[in-house]
């Protein structure tokens, strides 16, 4: 469970950081804290895992990483956690997921995001992933994404006391 | 373009962005530069979009609730429809991807009753269903992601003909 404090201070940084020499002590302001105590807090939401990390987040596309694609494997489920975590240590992998079927419409369980800088170095990526994880026998489909209309983080409200309750959830 | 600076600043501060007063200060320190140009670079990073932010990532389902959707929408129509989805604040990424299935987006919600009224209300606006793959395990570990900065857009194409 989050403390309401902490949430408040996600909300307040979670579109970023002021870019200005003392950007805590001005966060700490609008929340009636000291800048000791905003920078204690962070340190201790990275801790317990609330913060996964906090750091810049780029732009890939402006960035010359023009090819992003969603492969998703049908993995039995036996199999489907050793797969996943192989796959993950992949250092072109950027996501790893299981997520439900859905059953004839969307047969596929494993989800893995691969950003590159053409679709020609997405496919060879692919290859290698399948050829190191092995997983040759398995349907699998790949879904470049030409066209992103939104990118952002998720945004949390406070106005709702049952994020405070559900976290976990 | 990107100078050595902005280079440094793109790839060495995803993961660990100092906790402390002066975190600018302590990025110039490291980088032997002064905190007025790593300010400065910060902001034309940002300014030209290069940068999305300097923030927090929260993982999915630790506060609040969140899911994958995806619906099938008629070429002609993705468009009208995404921009109709990016109309909701709970919607944050939100693609276009080349598959019957070729609009999908993340949605996060305070609870699952959130959830799925948001869910409900898209379907009637848009006037199509969705599919849902809500997160039941993550395998990823995240080391942040190394950019390849210095490779021109020729290289690129030019190693990708040669392969092809």
């Amino acid at each position: 469970m989050i403390d309401p404090i902490d949430l408040q201070l996600i909300i307040a940084i979670q579109s970023g950081l002021p870019i200005v020499a003392r950007p805590y002590a001005l966060i700490a302001e609008q929340l009636a804290l000291t800048e000791n105590e905003v920078i204690a807090r962070l340190k201790q939401l990275k801790q317990q895992g609330f913060i996964k990390r906090l750091g810049v987040i780029v732009k890939h596309r402006r960035l010359g990483y023009q090819a992003n694609a969603m492969v998703v494997f049908d993995m039995p489920d036996a199999l489907v956690d050793v797969k996943g975590r192989q796959i993950s240590q992949h250092d072109f992998i950027n996501l790893c997921y299981l997520r439900p079927r859905q059953g004839e419409q969307w047969p596929y369980n494993l989800f893995c995001m691969i950003h590159g800088k053409s679709r020609a170095r997405v496919m060879q990526q692919l290859t290698q992933l399948i050829h190191s994880c092995a997983l040759q026998d398995y349907p699998y489909d790949i879904l470049f994404s030409p066209r992103c209309f939104k990118q952002r983080g998720a945004l949390y409200k406070s106005t709702q006391p049952s994020f405070i309750n559900k976290a976990h959830g | 373009m990107l100078s050595p600076l902005h280079k440094q600043l793109l790839n060495n501060y995803q993961q660990e962005f100092p906790l402390s007063p002066r975190p600018y200060l302590e990025i110039a320190n490291h980088l032997g530069v002064t905190e007025a140009e790593v300010l400065s670079a910060f902001s034309e990073l940002a300014e030209h979009n290069f940068i999305s932010r300097i923030g927090p990532v929260i993982p999915p389902n630790h506060i609040g609730l969140s899911t994958l959707v995806a619906m099938a929408i008629p070429r002609a129509q993705l468009t009208a429809v995404a921009h109709l989805v990016n109309r909701f604040p709970e919607v944050n990424h939100n693609y276009e991807r080349e598959h019957r299935f070729n609009l999908w987006f993340v949605l996060i919600a305070t609870d699952q009753q959130h959830l799925q009224t948001v869910i409900a209300n898209i379907e009637t606006q848009t006037g199509f269903k969705t599919m849902q793959l809500p997160l039941l395990a993550d395998y990823f570990i995240n080391l942040g992601f190394q950019l390849d900065l210095d490779e021109t857009r020729q290289a690129v194409e030019q190693a990708d003909a040669v392969s092809a």
